[in-house]
């Protein structure tokens, strides 16, 4: 946790300076759902996450260095500069990247599990990730009914963190998540995404059913952006949320939840850690070098199609 | 020699790549009994974990075989009507074609999208008659139209062997014809124009169901002109040095496609003929019109399909300048 809100903290700082261009969706608040969920997947286990997924792509064990890389534009980072924020992956870590279409992901995911299976990988399970807005596309409805169709070895992680954007979630979803989900067949629950123990005990079953083969799971973790939805707000001077609803929140801020479980010495050197990797990975970023513009259209395919200049 | 039939070549390209490769698994709905006939007896041969009946979830089954294909598949998904490509272009566009960059080269996506029953299909009307793969084209999805049974079947073997996705259609009007085969049937690559008939005055581009009528044209003209047909076989990528060959030969050019005309793959035959390959005369295109939706009765769906006697016209006027 602490190493995603350090290295969100940085990319805070270089979006405005303008060292990372578009901006980015911080996850700043939302740790403990990453890190939860996280802590009982493998390597081969994949996810799929979201435009606000620096968060899950650190967790599942991304190189900070090359994380941070990618949203610097270098050619060291994860997808050599090529995605950036919104599509950062680590195809070999499971990783099927972040993305910029909201909801985009569930089905991959679904693909991801079913493939699994087909292949008699049948230990693996995939992740996807999304937000409380995503519930209200249709694809990722049709995506629990497949997979609970199929039974696949699918967790759904729902993060409701109150807000698509500027909307409530009680403007924009009737019903509710749990009871949606399980109306498909997914076996729900409900956590308090705040609480980083909460959700690893929460998750650990649910992935654990999914390895056992008892099909496809949902899980609503309660929570919060500390930040704007993305860090254009602020300069907008945009808002919508009151801050007596912000206080109430941070003030469940689950890094230190976690910290007060923790020996004040323990703490104080997952810190001294995590100072070290987030300097590291600057250094690293920094130092690298970009992609030449000739070279933009790299890996737009597999296989080859010669392309022609616009010009 | 033994005849072969559109459908049963693309049956057989499914039945030989999934019996030669354990990953090809095909996705789409009522494809189990086989109701557009391609994929007929794939079910009993192969199974129902390889040959899966989805659910009416377009674009669900579509990301899934992106998931799928990146997890080291290679699917092939069927779609029961073109215009479904409306409801997947988020898939298909934004998603399974841009991950091989956005990646930065880490995933490919080897999804073949199979689009049988494409353009007119004579009295189902503006929503199950359209054409659109020149969409997939300006896109850049790797986009075939077989006109041959033959290569129908080597294109979608292509196709299915492609790191990328791929789409093929099927035209309507060609699901029903044959062709005599002498020996082998074999891949044909991506990207590889087919000169269906030589000539020395004018290149014709023919596309899809379109290529057997210019054939026909060029037949029924020979006492006239010496027509050469060409048929490109992808709309993307273009075999433009077969193409450029031959119109920077003839000088001469009318292209004919199932697309509406603006922005159609007729366009963009007709613009790189005038940037680089030395026209003598102005091309001409013979397309739907612009923005076309085709009508229920049948003399106004024809009225809006290109056909010989425009294709004819064309090529005459081409030819008088
Ligand atoms: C399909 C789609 N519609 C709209 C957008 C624009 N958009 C980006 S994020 C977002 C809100 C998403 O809310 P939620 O799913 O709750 O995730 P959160 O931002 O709260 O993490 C919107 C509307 C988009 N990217 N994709
Ligand atoms: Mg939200």
């Amino acid at each position: 946790m602490r190493l995603i809100r350090e290295f969100e903290e940085h990319c805070l700082e270089m979006a405005v300076t303008g060292t990372i261009v578009g901006g980015i969706h911080p996850y700043i608040g939302q740790e403990a759902v990453a890190v939860g969920v996280s802590a009982h997947l493998r390597k081969d286990d994949v996810i799929t996450s979201t435009h606000r997924g620096h968060g899950h792509v650190l967790a599942k064990g991304a190189d900070p260095k090359r994380a941070l890389a990618e949203l610097y534009g270098a050619s060291t980072g994860l997808n050599r500069g090529r995605g950036g924020s919104m599509h950062a992956a680590d195809v070999g870590l499971g990783i099927y990247g972040a993305n910029g279409i909201v909801g985009a992901g569930a089905p991959i995911a679904v693909g991801a599990a079913w493939a699994a299976r087909r292949q008699g990988r049948d230990q693996q399970v995939a992740v996807a990730y999304f937000g409380d807005g995503a519930l209200s596309q249709g694809v990722v409805l049709e995506a629990f009914n497949l997979a609970a169709l199929w039974s696949l070895p699918v967790l759904f992680v729902c993060e409701n963190n109150g807000y698509a954007i500027s909307l409530p979630v009680d403007r924009g979803l009737a019903g509710d998540p749990v009871r949606r989900a399980a109306g498909f067949g997914l076996t729900a629950a409900a956590v308090d995404g705040m609480d980083v123990e909460a959700v690893a005990e929460a998750a650990g079953r649910a992935v654990a059913a999914c390895r056992a083969g008892r099909g496809p799971h949902f899980l609503e973790c309660a929570t919060y952006r500390f930040r704007g939805h993305h860090t254009v707000e602020h300069l907008m001077g945009i808002n919508y949320r009151d801050e007596a609803e912000v206080a109430s929140w941070t003030a469940r801020d689950p890094l230190a939840r976690q910290r007060a479980r923790l020996a004040p010495a323990v703490a104080d050197e997952v810190d001294a850690e995590i100072a070290a990797l987030i300097a590291e990975a600057v250094a690293f970023a920094g130092s690298s070098p970009g992609s030449d513009p000739r070279d933009a259209l790299d890996y737009l395919y597999a296989g080859m199609v010669p392309t022609r200049p616009g010009a | 020699m033994p005849s072969l039939s559109y459908i049963a070549a693309l049956n057989q390209a499914l039945r030989d790549e999934m019996a030669r490769d354990e990953r090809v698994c095909i996705f789409g709905e009522d494809v189990c009994l086989g109701l557009t006939g391609i994929t007929k007896g794939l079910a009993e041969a192969h199974g129902t974990g390889r040959v899966v009946d989805t659910p009416l979830s377009e674009q669900a089954f579509t990301s899934l075989a992106t998931g799928a294909a990146i997890a080291g598949q290679r699917p092939v998904v069927e779609f029961q009507i073109p215009s479904l490509l409306y409801l997947v272009f988020e898939q298909i566009a934004n998603q399974a074609h841009k991950f091989s960059l956005m990646t930065g080269g880490q995933a490919s996506v080897p999804v073949t999208y199979l689009v049988p029953g494409s353009g007119s299909r004579s009295g189902m009307a503006g929503q199950h008659s359209d054409h659109p793969y020149s969409l997939l084209a300006h896109v850049g999805v790797k986009t075939a139209v077989p006109a041959t049974p033959s290569d129908a079947y080597g294109l979608l073997l292509s196709a299915i062997r492609e790191p990328d996705p791929v789409a093929v259609f099927a035209p309507t009007l060609l699901m029903g014809t044959s062709e005599e085969i002498d020996g082998d049937l074999d891949a044909v690559p991506l990207g590889s124009a087919r000169t269906h008939r030589e000539g020395t005055d004018v290149t014709v581009v023919a596309v899809g169901h379109l290529v057997p009528v210019a054939l026909q044209v060029a037949a029924d003209l020979a006492d006239e002109a010496s027509v050469e047909v060409i048929d490109p076989r992808t709309v993307y990528p273009v075999d433009w040095e077969t193409l450029g060959k031959s119109i920077s030969r003839t000088g001469r050019l009318v292209v004919i496609d199932d697309s509406n005309r603006m922005c159609g793959f007729g366009a963009e035959i007709a613009a790189t003929a005038a940037e680089e390959f030395g026209l003598a005369v102005p091309p001409k295109r013979v397309s739907r019109p612009d923005g076309a939706v085709i009508p229920y009765a049948l003399n106004l769906d024809h009225a809006l399909l290109p056909d010989a006697l425009e294709l004819t016209e064309a090529i005459r006027a081409v030819l008088r300048r």
